[in-house]
C-alpha cells in the first residue's frame, strides 16, 4: 500500500466540496456521528439526502469572520493506497492557498464545469499546477447531469483542454466526465455514460503511477541534527540525522559537504537503529562519514559525482503571501530545508499574469497572491537544484525577519548565466 | 529502480521523524507532551527512532489532571525508567491550589479544561518553546486545519486566520520571546495507521487499551466506569462489562467501549468494521457543542 497526496483544484461552484464529500462518503470514510451531525445542517434538503458539501465545511471562525483558512487536509483510504487530499478554498486568496496546497501534492484534480468548459479559472489552475510542477493532473469535467450526459460536450472541453495542457507542458493528464452531485463515474462507473470507456475517478486515483515520481537519481541529504551521545562507550558516534530528500546513498560512496566542499566518504548508514547497505529518498536515515569534519545542521550531504548548484544570486518565481507587499531591497530570511539564510530581494524583473502567463513589466507594488520573476541576494552561498528538475531541493520559503511569518515561495529557476 | 519503493507506513514514520528533528534542529528547550495514550506512546517510539543512540533532546513532559487511568500512569512511569528519559509530570491538583482556580462541578466534573492552566505554568515554567503533540489531522474538525507548526502567543492561543503557510516539507519555526510552537509530527496519521504502525512496530501499550471486565455505568449511550472521579445517583445502574477503551484520557471524560478484543489484531479488526469516530464514541468532552475542540485550542489547548 502507498500513499497519494492529491490537491483539488475548483471554486465551490465547480462543486468541489461536492466532490470531496462524495469520494469520502462512497468510500465509507465518513463515519456515522459526523454524518449525523451533518445531516443535522442539512435540514432543507430532502428526507435521506444530506448535503455532501457540508463534510468540508469549516470552523466557526471561518463561518462568523467570512474568511477560509488556507488549506485543509482530508483523509481516506482503499486497501490500494491511502489518500491525502489537500482541499484548498477557492476565494480571493486562491493562488497563495493553492500554492500552498499544490507544494505537498503529486497530483491535482482540475474541476471543469461541463456547462462552461474550459473558462479563465481553469486555465489560472493549471498554471498553477504546471508552476509548482505537480507530476499528474486528472480533468473532471463535472455537472454532466446538466448537459444530458452529452459526450460531444464532454469531447470538445477534452480538445478545448488538451490545449492548455500542451502550452503548459503538463504531460500526464487524464479526462473522465462526472457528476459528483448524483456520483456518477466517483467510485462506480455510471449507468448514464455508457460512451465513457474510462476507469471511475477512484479507480484512477487508485491506478496513477507514482513510484517514479521520487527521484532516486540525484542524491540530496540535508543534515537536521547532529547526534553526539555524551557517554563513555559511544565517544566517538557522531551521526548526521537527516531525511534523504533524493536520490540513493550507499556505504562507501563518495560524497562532498555542501557548502563548504569538504569531501569524504559514507563509513555507515543506520536506519531505525540498524545498520543498512543503502538507503533512499524519502527515508529518514543516520549518515556517518569516514572523515571527522565539522558538519552542521544546514550542510548538505551530495555524492561528489552529482552536485546541486551553489550559488548566492537566484533567479526565482515567487509567490506573494503576505498581506504587506514586497518591496525590491527588502530583507528576509531565506530556508530551504533546513538551512537559513539572510537574504535580500534585489531584483523584480516582472509580474506573471496567472490567468494568461504574459509578463507585465509593472512590478511597482507586489500584493498578496502576485507571482514574480524575482532575483534574490544571500548572504552565504546556497545548494539548490532547479524546482523544475529536483522540487525536493528547488523550493524555499522567505520568512519576515520582524514578524517571523511566511511571506513567500520561491521556485528556484536554472542558475543565471 | 522498482527496488526503492516505500510502504505508507514507512513515510508517515520518516515523514514524522523528519518533523522531530526538525523540532530538535530548531529550538532551544521543546518538549514532547505525554499523555499516556496510544498517540503519545507511539511519539515516544518515533523519537527513539529519531534520536538514538543519543538521549532524547527534549524530556517527557505529562500534565496530570489526577483524574488519570492507574494503569496509565504506571505505564508511563515504567516507560520513563526502562528508557532513562527525564519524566516532568505536573499536577493540576497543585494549580488548582496555587491559583485558587474553581474545581468544575457535576456528574462527571471533569479537569479537561482546567489542564490548560498547568500546561501554560509549566511551559513558562521550564521556558518550552515548542511542545510536540500527538494530535491528529483525522480527529476533528479544527485539527484538519492546523498547521504542522503551529505558533501560539504567550497565552498558548491559537489563531487560526494568522497561521503561517506551511510548504513542502519546509517548517518556519521562528518564533518571538514568549511565544511557542506546538509540532504535531503524526498530523497525517489517521486512527488506522497508529494502529497498524503499533501492530508493525510492536509497541507496548496500556493494560486498558484491550478488552477486559469493568463496572461501569451507561450514560447517554455511552459507559463510564465506575470510579472515586465521577458522581453516582441512584438511577445509576452498576454492572460489570467486557470493555476496552479507544483513547485513553480522564475517568471523568472518556467512556469505553463493549469489546472482547484481547490483541492488537482484534481491535484493528473493530476498527476497520467501527462506523463511529474515535473521539465521538469515546470522548464525553466533545459534546458540550460543536466548536467544543475549536474552542479549547484557541485557549492555549494541546
Amino acid at each position: 500500500m502507498d500513499l497519494l497526496r492529491f490537491i483539488t483544484a475548483g471554486s465551490v461552484d465547480d462543486g468541489k466540496s461536492t466532490l470531496i464529500g462524495r469520494l469520502l462518503y462512497d468510500s465509507k470514510s465518513i463515519l456515522t456521528d459526523h454524518l449525523e451531525a451533518i445531516e443535522k445542517q442539512s435540514k432543507n434538503k430532502k428526507e435521506g439526502e444530506i448535503d455532501l458539501a457540508l463534510l468540508t465545511d469549516g470552523l466557526r471562525a471561518e463561518r462568523e469572520q467570512g474568511i477560509t483558512i488556507d488549506v485543509a487536509y482530508k483523509y481516506f483510504s482503499t486497501p490500494k493506497r491511502k489518500f491525502i487530499i489537500a482541499d484548498a478554498p477557492g476565494h480571493i486568496q486562491y493562488t497563495r492557498n493553492m500554492v500552498t496546497g499544490a507544494s505537498n501534492s503529486e497530483l491535482a484534480i482540475i474541476l471543469v464545469d461541463a456547462r462552461n468548459g474550459v473558462v479563465e479559472q481553469t486555465r489560472r489552475h493549471s498554471i498553477i499546477v504546471s508552476l509548482l510542477n505537480i507530476p499528474h493532473v486528472i480533468v473532471a469535467i463535472n455537472k454532466m447531469d446538466l448537459v444530458q450526459y452529452s459526450e460531444d460536450v464532454f469531447n470538445n472541453i477534452v480538445i478545448d483542454y488538451a490545449a492548455v495542457a500542451g502550452s503548459l507542458g503538463l504531460n500526464d493528464v487524464q479526462y473522465i466526465p462526472i457528476s459528483a452531485l448524483n456520483g456518477d463515474n466517483i467510485v462506480d462507473k455510471s449507468d448514464s455514460m455508457g460512451w465513457y470507456k474510462g476507469s471511475s475517478l477512484l479507480e484512477l486515483l487508485e491506478q496513477v503511477e507514482i513510484r517514479h515520481d521520487i527521484n532516486h537519481t540525484d542524491a540530496r541529504f540535508p543534515v537536521q541534527f547532529v547526534i553526539r551521545p555524551q557517554v563513555e562507550e559511544l565517544h566517538d558516534y557522531r551521526g548526521y540525522a537527516g531525511k534523504i530528500i533524493s536520490g540513493v546513498y550507499r556505504t562507501g560512496d563518495a560524497v562532498t559537504l555542501h557548502p563548504s566542499g569538504q569531501e569524504s566518504r559514507i563509513s555507515r548508514i543506520e536506519r531505525d537503529g540498524k545498520d543498512t547497505e543503502e538507503a533512499w529518498a524519502p527515508q529518514s536515515v543516520v549518515l556517518h562519514l569516514e572523515d571527522d569534519i565539522d558538519i552542521s545542521r544546514g550542510d548538505m550531504i551530495v555524492h561528489t559525482a552529482n552536485r546541486p548548484q551553489l550559488a548566492q544570486e537566484l533567479d526565482v518565481l515567487l509567490c506573494w503571501m503576505d498581506a504587506k507587499p514586497l518591496k525590491r531591497g527588502n530583507r528576509y530570511l531565506f530556508q530551504i530545508n533546513s538551512r537559513h539564510v539572510k537574504a535580500v530581494v534585489k531584483n523584480i524583473e516582472y509580474k506573471l499574469n496567472v490567468n494568461t502567463l504574459e509578463k507585465d513589466p509593472d512590478v511597482d507594488s507586489v500584493n498578496l497572491n502576485d507571482i514574480v520573476k524575482a532575483t534574490i541576494k544571500t548572504a552565504s552561498p546556497v545548494s539548490y537544484d532547479p524546482y523544475k528538475k529536483l522540487r525536493a531541493n528547488g523550493g524555499a520559503i522567505l520568512i519576515d525577519e520582524t514578524s517571523y511569518v511566511t511571506v513567500g515561495a520561491c521556485m528556484i529557476s536554472e542558475p543565471l548565466s | 529502480m522498482d527496488e526503492y519503493t516505500i510502504d505508507y507506513l514507512d513515510q508517515l514514520e520518516s515523514e514524522a521523524i523528519h518533523i522531530m528533528r526538525e523540532v530538535a534542529g530548531q529550538f532551544e528547550r521543546p518538549a514532547l507532551l505525554f499523555s499516556g495514550g496510544k498517540d503519545s506512546i507511539t511519539l515516544v517510539h518515533l523519537a527513539l527512532k529519531a534520536f538514538r543512540p543519543g538521549k532524547l533532546p527534549f524530556p517527557l513532559v505529562h500534565i496530570d489532571t489526577g483524574h488519570n487511568f492507574p494503569e496509565a500512569l504506571q505505564f508511563r512511569d515504567k516507560l520513563a525508567s526502562d528508557l532513562n528519559e527525564r519524566l516532568v509530570v505536573r499536577k493540576v491538583e497543585d494549580t488548582i491550589r496555587t491559583k485558587g482556580l474553581t474545581e468544575p462541578k457535576g456528574k462527571f466534573a471533569s479537569r479537561n479544561a482546567l489542564q490548560t492552566f498547568t500546561l501554560l505554568d509549566t511551559i513558562e515554567e521550564f521556558r518550552f518553546d515548542a511542545c510536540i503533540g500527538g494530535a491528529r489531522r483525522d480527529e476533528e474538525k479544527a485539527r484538519a486545519k492546523e498547521r504542522i507548526f503551529s505558533v501560539r502567543d504567550e497565552f498558548g492561543q491559537w489563531d487560526p486566520k494568522l497561521q503561517r503557510p506551511e510548504l513542502w516539507n519546509t517548517y518556519n519555526g521562528k518564533i518571538h520571546n514568549g511565544e511557542n510552537v506546538r509540532a504535531f509530527p503524526i498530523s497525517n496519521w489517521t486512527e488506522l495507521d497508529v494502529w497498524n504502525y503499533i501492530r508493525r512496530e510492536k509497541i507496548g501499550l496500556p493494560s486498558i487499551y484491550f478488552a477486559h471486565n469493568r463496572a461501569v455505568i451507561e450514560h447517554q449511550g455511552q459507559l463510564v466506569a465506575v470510579s472515586d472521579f465521577i458522581q453516582l445517583d441512584e438511577s445509576d445502574v452498576v454492572q460489570n462489562r467486557n470493555v476496552r477503551y479507544r483513547t485513553v484520557g480522564d475517568m471523568t471524560c472518556t467512556a469505553a467501549v463493549e469489546s472482547d478484543a484481547a490483541t492488537i489484531d482484534d481491535i484493528i479488526t473493530e476498527i476497520i468494521a467501527t462506523r463511529t469516530s474515535e473521539r465521538g464514541e469515546t470522548r464525553i468532552d466533545d459534546r458540550v457543542s460543536e466548536a467544543a475542540m475549536e474552542d479549547r485550542k484557541k485557549g492555549g489547548y494541546f
